[in-house]
């Protein structure tokens, strides 16, 4: 009976978890779309949704702390909980990066961008693939997926490489191209941090799947 | 023969091999294979029935008490099989001792409670027998509660206390292993903390296999956990690994309290 209790509890607590990661998605979605669309309301609106997310962060921490201290968890269930309270952590911190890339957008408003956006988008697509197959992979507690999409954080250091070097040859043809550009070359800097949070995460999920530590890359 | 001195291979106070024990044609032990450790704490879990007792107690040979027990396999005991018919019982009793569930104080006095293995030893001189007593009582951390009363009855200790005195009495004889079967389930928590640290500091000088059906004190005071299921040896390994990552279902299951 207790038991029970306590079990629904762990699975209420994953739920919410899930419902963090999509607030992420989210909030990703948004913060590449204002960039792109130069829609400063938008960019905003991801700055307070961000709020939610943080929220959410601290209700999830608390009751990590109530299930330790109440139901002293063991083998799964610690491994579970313990993970839950990290991975929340990294979703924050992916929250926040999305705030930056938010308030780059502010701060370039109506300018005409220097150069087609073409690699940011790219690596948006894969921090969201990133995100959502993490989801599913925590989930169906699938070990082998998470391991898949840790891997995919080398396709978006790549992509950071590219951007990094068409920003660097547009401030050499025109010192005008600075000011944004240092804007640019941090989104892209953003999104390579992401794509490392996440895979923090696929490395807390394969803890709980197999209780193996292991280090993606 | 028995004694701490005696050529223990590695460390290693007792090796179980292939053991079997029946109570008339029920099988509550089957084909336990594991090792002991020098000055480890070993902690036996499993749900009741499953032959936690059984195995604690055959450990020193308790269960030939029993007519209707049977056993077959071998038990070293620092490299000594304990069913050869060469091993003396006293002997064995006497580097192994154990505690029980419910303390069982005699109805002495606290000294003569601590002193009654040394006398049985034939220890009669005075002094002697006090230093065995000031000593046994300061390891079992009773000393400072007892020392101003040493000649008062045994029954007026708290049950703490009175768990603690049948360990001062376990001490008295030097022994080299003790087995503890669920010391502190008939304690209030402030005691069984007092226990639990008293493990803690013991196993510095003794080997200790303790039953419990707590997990929780398993995982806080010992180093070795074995769960034991239907009188099997399910898993057997380092207290953190059960408690963290074990490796067999139905150990996960029962630490999650699952069944049991
Ligand atoms: N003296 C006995 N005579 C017959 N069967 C016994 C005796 N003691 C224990 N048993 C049986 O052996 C099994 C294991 O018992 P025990 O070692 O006391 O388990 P635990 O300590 O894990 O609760 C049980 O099925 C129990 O009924
Ligand atoms: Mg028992």
């Amino acid at each position: 009976m207790v038991r029970d209790s306590f079990e629904s509890s762990i699975k209420s607590l994953e739920e919410e978890v899930v419902k963090m990661i999509e607030s992420v998605e989210e909030l990703v979605i948004k913060s590449i779309d204002s960039l792109i669309n130069k829609d400063v309301n938008l960019a905003r609106e991801v700055i307070r949704l961000d709020d939610n997310v943080d929220k959410m962060q601290l209700e999830i921490e608390e009751k990590t702390i109530e299930l330790i201290a109440l139901q002293q968890p063991m083998a799964k269930h610690l491994r579970i909980i313990f993970s839950i309270a990290k991975i929340i952590i990294d979703l924050e911190r992916v929250g926040d990066f999305c705030v930056n890339i938010s308030k780059e957008t502010i701060k370039i408003g109506k300018e005409r961008h220097i150069k087609p956006l073409t690699d940011i988008p790219k690596m948006r697509d894969i921090v969201l693939g990133m995100l959502r197959n993490c989801k599913i992979s925590f989930i169906k507690e699938d070990s082998s997926l998470a391991y898949r999409v840790g891997q995919e954080d080398e396709l978006i250091d790549n992509l950071y490489k590219d951007v990094y070097t068409d920003v660097l040859m547009l401030i050499h043809e025109d010192s005008k191209n600075i000011n944004q550009g240092t804007k640019l070359l941090f989104v892209g800097r953003y999104l390579e941090r992401m794509a490392d949070h996440i895979t923090n995460i696929c490395e807390r999920i394969i803890y709980i799947a197999d209780g193996d530590k292991v280090q993606i890359n | 023969m028995l004694t701490n001195g005696g050529s223990s291979q590695n460390g290693v106070v007792y090796d179980v091999k292939g053991l079997n024990l029946w109570y008339g044609n029920d099988q509550a032990l089957k084909d336990i294979n594991l090792k002991i450790e020098e000055n480890e704490v070993t902690a036996i879990i499993g749900p009741s029935g499953c032959g936690k007792s059984t195995f604690i107690k055959t450990l020193n040979r308790m269960v030939d008490n029993i007519p209707i027990v049977r056993t077959s396999g071998k038990i070293f005991y620092h490299g000594v099989n304990i069913f050869d018919k060469t091993v003396k019982l006293e002997e064995l009793r006497t580097t192994v001792g154990m505690v029980f569930q419910k303390p069982n104080p005699f109805p002495k006095s606290i000294f003569e409670n601590v002193v009654y293995g040394p006398k049985i030893h034939g220890i009669r001189n005075k002094k002697q027998l006090m230093e065995i007593a000031e000593e046994s009582l300061k390891s079992a951390a009773l000393w400072d509660e007892v020392k101003d009363r040493l000649h008062d009855n045994a029954y007026g200790l708290s049950g703490g206390q009175q768990q603690r005195l049948c360990i001062a009495r376990s001490l008295a004889i030097q022994p080299d292993v003790l087995l503890m079967d669920e010391p502190t389930s008939a304690l209030d928590p402030i005691a069984t903390n007092r226990i639990e640290e008293l493990i803690d500091e013991l196993k510095n000088n003794y080997t200790i296999a303790i039953v419990t059906h707590s997990m929780q004190q398993a995982a806080r005071i010992s180093d070795k956990t074995a769960f034991f299921l239907m009188g099997e040896l399910i898993e057997f390994s380092d207290t953190k690994k059960i408690f963290t990552t074990p490796e067999d279902k139905r150990t996960e299951d029962y630490i999650t309290g699952r069944f049991g």
